[in-house]
C-alpha cells in the first residue's frame, strides 16, 4: 500500500507540475493510460486473491479518480491561463481613432424645397416644371405684363440673344411663367407647386443674380382669397414648425393677380435670432393674389368660370429663415466648411409623419 | 414717396397720429417704408409761463423760479440759465422725462438746498444745436402746456412709403390723403384749385407736330407769367422740400417740385427770355442733343419727345429740362409748362437715356392727363404769390386723352373672389370715395374709372379697391376643399429621382452644392460650348456669361475655391439643369459629381490613396441601380467625352446608342484651364435619359424561388491580350450557360513574369447555381470547356495552364 502512496504522490507531483497542456497529457498518458502505471496496477488484480483484489482494487481504484481529478483541474488551470496569454496578446488599443466616414451633406435649398413638396403634397398639390430659359411671352406677357411697362423693369432680366423670330429670350425672373405651362397644358381643376431656380441682373449683400422660388396656384371654382390665407397660414405653421403662425395680408401690385397681396409673418426678433410665429414684428415672406383674369384668359380658359389664387415666395429666404443662415450669398459658394454646417445629413428626409426636421 | 404728416393734414381732415396714419396706409396697400418722428422726443417738452424768478437764497448764479406749465400748481424750478425772467414762456421738462442730448431722466432733486421739480431747456439739451446760453425764449404767445416742437414746427413726422407701379396717383400728397379718406381716416380736403385770369394774350406760341399729338404728347398747357422776381423760397417751401430729402434751388424751380409731390403733377418752368421764338413738342432728330439740367449731355433720338424752340431742342419731354432755357434769379419773364405724355413713349426714353427724375417716375407710371390745366393754374398762383408777375392767358395746344372706358361691375364678385361679405352700399361708398362714379341701378353697375386711375381694366380691379379698402384683415380663413383624405403623391417618378438622386449620392459621402447655371465662357468653351444663343446679353460679370453645357465645370470651380481654403480632397456633387438649346427640352437634368485628391484622410489603418475612375464608375453604377436603371443591360464603353482623360473615362450606354451616364478623369488640359491640381475624377448622369421603370398593376415582389442545390464556385484564368475590355470576357464567361452562370467577378489581374509581353492574366471567379439537381464533376467539366471555348472565341483569350 505505502507503494501505491508513493505513487500517487509521484504522480500527483507530475500533474502539478505540468508547465502546459502536452506535458499535462504526457502525465495523463504515463499514469493512466493503456501502458500507464496506475493502469498496470489493475491489471495485477487478477492474480490476487479475493480478499486482497477487493481491498487493493478499491484503494487503486481511488488514486485513479484523484488523480484523474487532479489532471482535470490542472487542465482547466491550464486552459484558463493560455486563454489569458492569448487575450493578453490580442489586445488593441482601442483609443486609437476609427477611420472617419466621409458625411454627405444634402444643401438647405433641396431640404427646404422637399419640406414645402411634403407640405403643399399634403394640401393637394403636385409638382410642376418650366424650364429656366423662357421666352418674353411666357415670362412677362401672358402674365400680363404689357410690353414697356415699369413693372418690367423692376425685375432686373436676364437677356439671351432673341430667338428665330425675334422674340426676347430671357432667363425667368420668377417662376410664375409654369403657371402659364401649366393651365396651357391641363385643364383644371389645377393645384401645383412650382420650386427652382431664377435669375435676376442684381448682385450686392441680400441679392444674388440665381436664387430659388416655389410657386404654388390653384384654378378650380369657388376659390377665393380666403383659400389662399388658409393655404398660407398652414403651411407657414408646418414650415416653421409652430403651433400657429401671426399673418397679415397686404394690399400690393403684380400685374398677374387682382387683387394682389404681399404676405407678412408675425415674428420676434432677439439680439441674435428671430423667432417666426407670434411677436410684434413682420417679416415679409411672400406675394400672392387672385389669379388675374387676362392671365386665365391668356391661358384659353374663361375667367368667369375658372378662378383661384396664385403664391410666389423664395426658397432660399425662407431657408435662411428658419434655419438662422445669415448670408444668401454663401448658398452659391459652396464652401465645404457652410455646406458641413448649414447642410443636412442623407437620411435627414423631411416627412410629415416623422416630422420636418430632427 | 415722402411726404410729412401736416403735408397730408393740408388733404385730409384728421387727428390720427403718425403711428396710426402710417399702420393705415400699409393696410391699404401703400407700404409703409419708414416713419421718422422727429417731433416723438420732444412731445413731453412742453410750453410753459415764468410767473416769479428770483435771486437763489444760497447761490450767486441761481435763480429760483415759479413756472405754470398748464397743470396745477406751480412747479419750483431752480435754474442757472441768465436769461430766466418773470414772464417768459419757457420749455419746460417734468420729473421722469428724458433729456434729448444725453438721455438722462430728470429726477426730484435738491440745489444747495432748494427743492427743483423741473427743468427748462436750452437748445442743446433739446438736440436742436450748439446753444447752451441760456434757455429756449418761446414767442410771447405760444399757448401754455402744448409740446413747444408744435410751436417750432418741429413735430412733423416724416413717413416714406413705398408705391407700387400701379398707383401713381399716389406719387401726390393729394392721391394718399383721398385714399386714407376712403379708408376712413379723416375727411378729404384738398383745396380747390382756382382758375387765374389771364391778363394779356400768352406770346409764346406752342405747336405739336402731328406725330406727336397722336399719343405721346396729346396736349400741351402752358402760359407766361411776365415780370417775376426769381430767388430763394420762403422757409416754409424750403422746410417742406427738406424734409422729404429735396434741395430747395429757387422759388420758380421749388414750385415745380411742391406741385410734383403736392399733386403728382409734373411741370417746368423755361426763362422766357431764353426761348427762340415759339415752343415746339416733337420727336427728335437724329444728332441733336440736350444739356440736361442732371449735368449729362443727352443723345435725342427719333423716338424721344423733345420740347423744342425755333433753335433747338431745349429738354427731354416728361424727363429733363436743360440747362440754357432753365431759370435763374435772373429771370424775369417766365413760361409755365404743363403737358401730358404717354407713359411706354416716357419709360423708353428713360430707359435709353437712364435718367431717374421725378418727372419721369410719374410720367411713366401715367401722370392723370386731366391734371394738367389744374397743375398750371397751380402754379400760376403760387409763383403770383411768392415771385409777383402778370400772367397771360392760357395756351392748349392739343386735346385731353380720351376718357377711360366704363366697366361693369357685378356685386357678388367681390364675394366671389375674395370672401368677403361686404354691403352693396359700402361697396358703392368705396369706389366713390376713391373717385369712381358709380350707377348701382344698372344691373350689373356701370363703374366710370376717374382720369388718375390708368390702372383700373377691369371688374377685378374694382373688387381690388373694395377689398384693400375694406380691409384684407377681414379675409375669411377657409381651408383648401380636401381632394384626397390621405395625400396622393406631389412628385411624378422623374421627379423622385431627382430627390432619390441627390440622397443615393449623399449617403456615399458626397456633398450637395447649388452652382450658378452660368460659368465664365473659356470654361464653357472648354466643355464643348459653342452655340451664341445661350450666352448672356447683360451678364453681371464674365464670370457669369454663358449658361453651362455640363456641371463639371461648375465643381471644379468649386472644388478649387476649396483647395485654396486647404481643402484638397472633396466629393461634391450638384442635381440641376444643362442647357442645350434655347427650347424648354434642351434643358436636361443632370446628376453630377467630382472628386478631388484623395479617396480618404490620412489614417493609421492605411487606405489613403488618390481617387480614380473606379471611385466614380461606382458612384455611376450605385445612382443607376437606385434610380432604376436596368443595370444588367447596360455596357460601358471607353469613349470619353473630349474634355476627359481618354484612356480613363467611360461611358455608360443603353442599347447601342443611349449614352445615359459619363465618368472618368478629366483631361489634364481641362484641368489646367480650371486650375485644378491633383487627381480629379468626375460623373455625369443624364436623369431623364434613364428609361422609366414599367407601371405595374400591383406592388408585389413576386416569389423568392431558392435552389435546394448547392452551388459551386470554379477559378479561371485566362491569358488575354492587353486591349481585351474585361466587359467582353465576363460577357463571354455568362455567354456561356445564362441558366446555370449566377456571377462572374474578376478577382486578380497580371502582367509581368510567366505572362507575355503584350498579354495580361485575368482570373476570375464563376459562380454555378443548379437550379434541378447537384452538379457532378462532369457537369462541371462540361460548364468549363463551354466557358474556355467562348471566351476564346469571343475574345481570343486562352485558358493560363
Amino acid at each position: 500500500m505505502s507503494n501505491l502512496n508513493g505513487l500517487e504522490a509521484e504522480v500527483l507531483a507530475a500533474v502539478t507540475g505540468a508547465a502546459d497542456l502536452a506535458a499535462l497529457d504526457e502525465v495523463r498518458v504515463s499514469a493512466l493510460g493503456k501502458k500507464g502505471r496506475i493502469t498496470d496496477l489493475m491489471k495485477t488484480l487478477g492474480a490476487m486473491a479475493p480478499d486482497e483484489r477487493k481491498a487493493f482494487g478499491a484503494a487503486v481504484n481511488q488514486v485513479k479518480d484523484r488523480i484523474a481529478d487532479a489532471i482535470s483541474a490542472r487542465k482547466a488551470t491550464l486552459e484558463d491561463e493560455a486563454m489569458n496569454a492569448r487575450l493578453a496578446a490580442e489586445r488593441v488599443d482601442v483609443t486609437l481613432p476609427i477611420a472617419a466616414q466621409a458625411a454627405g451633406r444634402i444643401h438647405p435649398v433641396t431640404q427646404v424645397t422637399e419640406e414645402c413638396i411634403e407640405i403643399f403634397g399634403a394640401m393637394g398639390f403636385a409638382l410642376a416644371e418650366g424650364p429656366d430659359i423662357e421666352d418674353d411671352e411666357h415670362n412677362f406677357t401672358a402674365l400680363n405684363f404689357p410690353p414697356g411697362h415699369p413693372a418690367r423693369e423692376m425685375h432686373d432680366t436676364f437677356f439671351l440673344p432673341p430667338n428665330a423670330t425675334g422674340e426676347k429670350v430671357l432667363l425667368r425672373t420668377h417662376t410664375s411663367p409654369v403657371q402659364i405651362r401649366t393651365m396651357k397644358g391641363k385643364t383644371p381643376p389645377i393645384r401645383v407647386i412650382a420650386p427652382g431656380r431664377t435669375y435676376r441682373c442684381d448682385s450686392d449683400q441680400t441679392h444674388t443674380p440665381m436664387f430659388h422660388q416655389i410657386e404654388a396656384l390653384v384654378i378650380e371654382k369657388n376659390i377665393h382669397m380666403g383659400h389662399l390665407k388658409a393655404t398660407i397660414e398652414h403651411f407657414a405653421a408646418a414650415f416653421f414648425e409652430v403651433e400657429q403662425v401671426k399673418i397679415r395680408f397686404r394690399p400690393s401690385f403684380f400685374p398677374f393677380t387682382e387683387p394682389s397681396a404681399e404676405v407678412d409673418i408675425g415674428c420676434a426678433r432677439t439680439k441674435d435670432a428671430i423667432r417666426i410665429g407670434q411677436g410684434d414684428d413682420w417679416l415679409e415672406i411672400m406675394g400672392c393674389g387672385m389669379v388675374h383674369p387676362n392671365v386665365i384668359r391668356n391661358c384659353g380658359l374663361d375667367p368667369d368660370e375658372w378662378q383661384g389664387f396664385a403664391f410666389g415666395m423664395g426658397l432660399d429666404r425662407i431657408a435662411m429663415l428658419k434655419y438662422g443662415i445669415p448670408d444668401l450669398r454663401a448658398f452659391f459658394e459652396s464652401d465645404l466648411r457652410w455646406l458641413r454646417h448649414y447642410g443636412f445629413a442623407a437620411l435627414d428626409l423631411p416627412t410629415l409623419g416623422g416630422g420636418l426636421s430632427r | 414717396m415722402k411726404f410729412t404728416v401736416n403735408w397730408l393734414k393740408e388733404h385730409l381732415d384728421t387727428t390720427a397720429t403718425a403711428a396710426e396714419i402710417a399702420e393705415k396706409l400699409t393696410a391699404i396697400g401703400l407700404e409703409v417704408e419708414e416713419v421718422d418722428d422727429r417731433g416723438a422726443t420732444l412731445r413731453p417738452f412742453t410750453v410753459a409761463h415764468v410767473l416769479t424768478a428770483v435771486q437763489h437764497p444760497n447761490a450767486d448764479k441761481l435763480r429760483l423760479c415759479t413756472v405754470d406749465a398748464g397743470d396745477g400748481a406751480p412747479y419750483q424750478v431752480v435754474c442757472g440759465a441768465p436769461n430766466a425772467r418773470a414772464g417768459l414762456k419757457v420749455v419746460f421738462a417734468r420729473m421722469g422725462t428724458t433729456i434729448p442730448v444725453n438721455g438722462m431722466v430728470l429726477k426730484p432733486t435738491a440745489i444747495r438746498g432748494v427743492d427743483s421739480q423741473g427743468m427748462m431747456c436750452s437748445m442743446r439739451e433739446m438736440g436742436l444745436g450748439e446753444d447752451h446760453d441760456g434757455i429756449i425764449e418761446l414767442p410771447e404767445d405760444a399757448p401754455i402746456g402744448v409740446p413747444f416742437a408744435q410751436i417750432l414746427g418741429l413735430d412733423d413726422a416724416v413717413i416714406d412709403i413705398a408705391v407700387t407701379p400701379n398707383r401713381q396717383d399716389c406719387l401726390g400728397v393729394a392721391g394718399i390723403a383721398r385714399d386714407l379718406a376712403a379708408a376712413g381716416l379723416g375727411t378729404l380736403k384738398t383745396p380747390a384749385i382756382a382758375a387765374v385770369p389771364g391778363q394779356f394774350p400768352c406770346p409764346v406760341t406752342v405747336r405739336l407736330t402731328d406725330e406727336v399729338k397722336d399719343k405721346a404728347c396729346p396736349i400741351f398747357t402752358g402760359r407766361l407769367i411776365r415780370g417775376v422776381k426769381n430767388g430763394p423760397s420762403p422757409a416754409w417751401l424750403k422746410n417742406r422740400l427738406e424734409a422729404i430729402g429735396l434741395r430747395p434751388i429757387s422759388a420758380l424751380v421749388d414750385i415745380t417740385n411742391l406741385i410734383t409731390f403736392d399733386r403728382a403733377r409734373p411741370l417746368h418752368v423755361f426763362d422766357a427770355g431764353k426761348l427762340t421764338g415759339g415752343i415746339h413738342v416733337r420727336f427728335g432728330r437724329d444728332g441733336e442733343t440736350v444739356d440736361g439740367l442732371d449735368g449729362k449731355t443727352h443723345k435725342v433720338d427719333g423716338a424721344t419727345v423733345v420740347i423744342a424752340d425755333d433753335a433747338a431742342a431745349l429738354g427731354l419731354g416728361g424727363i429733363v429740362g436743360g440747362v440754357p432755357s432753365s431759370v435763374s434769379d435772373e429771370t424775369v419773364d417766365v413760361f409755365v409748362e404743363s403737358a401730358h405724355f404717354d407713359p411706354y413713349t416716357i419709360a423708353a426714353t428713360g430707359r435709353r437715356t437712364g435718367v431717374q427724375s421725378d418727372a419721369r417716375h410719374r410720367f411713366e407710371r401715367g401722370v392723370d392727363p386731366k391734371s394738367a390745366l389744374d397743375g398750371l393754374e397751380l402754379a400760376t398762383r403760387l409763383i403770383l404769390d411768392l415771385c409777383g408777375g402778370t400772367p397771360s392767358e392760357v395756351v392748349v395746344a392739343g386735346a385731353f386723352p380720351a376718357d377711360f372706358p366704363n366697366q361693369t361691375f357685378r356685386p357678388h364678385r367681390v364675394e366671389q373672389l375674395t370672401g368677403m361679405l361686404v354691403p352693396e352700399f359700402e361697396m358703392a361708398r368705396i369706389l366713390e370715395a376713391l373717385g369712381f362714379g358709380v350707377a348701382m341701378a344698372e344691373k350689373p353697375w356701370v363703374v366710370s374709372v376717374p382720369s388718375w386711375r390708368r390702372d383700373i381694366e377691369g371688374e377685378a380691379d374694382l373688387v381690388e379697391e373694395i377689398a384693400r379698402i375694406n380691409g384684407l384683415d377681414r379675409l375669411p380663413v377657409l381651408p383648401l376643399p380636401v381632394t384626397s383624405v390621405v395625400p396622393v403623391p406631389a412628385l411624378s417618378p422623374a421627379q423622385k429621382r431627382n430627390r432619390l438622386a441627390r440622397r443615393l449620392l449623399a449617403t456615399r459621402g458626397m456633398v450637395e452644392t447649388v452652382n450658378y447655371s452660368f460659368i465664365p465662357e473659356a470654361h464653357a468653351a472648354a466643355f464643348g460650348w459653342t452655340d451664341p444663343a445661350l450666352k448672356v446679353a447683360n451678364p453681371i460679370s464674365v464670370e457669369l456669361a454663358v449658361m453651362r453645357p455640363h456641371l463639371v465645370p461648375s465643381l471644379a470651380a468649386a472644388a478649387v475655391r476649396n483647395a485654396a481654403r486647404g481643402n484638397e480632397d472633396v466629393a461634391l456633387f450638384e442635381v440641376a439643369g444643362t442647357y442645350h438649346g434655347i427650347a424648354p427640352k434642351d434643358q436636361k437634368a443632370i446628376a453630377a459629381g467630382l472628386r478631388t485628391g484623395h479617396a480618404a484622410p490620412r489614417q493609421w489603418q492605411g487606405g489613403r490613396r488618390p481617387v480614380d475612375v473606379f471611385d466614380v464608375k461606382a458612384d455611376v453604377f450605385a445612382l443607376l441601380a437606385e434610380l432604376g436603371a436596368p443595370v444588367a443591360n447596360l455596357s460601358v464603353a471607353a469613349e470619353a467625352p473630349a474634355w476627359a482623360h481618354p484612356g480613363q473615362s467611360g461611358v455608360v450606354k443603353l442599347g447601342p446608342k443611349t449614352v445615359i451616364a459619363s465618368f472618368g478623369a478629366l483631361h489634364p488640359k481641362i484641368a489646367k484651364l480650371l486650375d485644378l491640381e491633383g487627381p480629379a475624377v468626375f460623373f455625369e448622369v443624364d436623369l431623364d435619359a434613364i428609361p422609366a421603370a414599367k407601371a405595374r398593376a400591383s406592388k408585389e415582389k413576386g416569389p423568392l424561388v431558392l435552389s435546394d442545390f448547392q452551388a459551386v464556385s470554379r477559378d479561371f484564368a485566362f491569358l488575354a491580350d492587353d486591349g481585351v475590355a474585361a466587359e467582353a470576357l465576363i460577357r463571354a464567361v455568362k455567354g456561356a450557360d445564362k441558366a446555370l452562370i449566377a456571377d462572374v467577378s474578376i478577382f486578380d489581374l497580371y502582367r509581368g513574369t510567366g505572362v507575355p509581353e503584350g498579354k495580361v492574366s485575368v482570373a476570375l471567379a464563376v459562380r454555378l447555381e443548379p437550379k434541378d439537381k447537384t452538379l457532378s464533376e462532369q457537369d462541371i467539366e462540361a460548364v468549363s470547356a463551354k466557358i474556355v471555348a467562348g471566351v476564346a472565341k469571343a475574345t481570343g483569350a486562352t485558358l493560363r495552364s
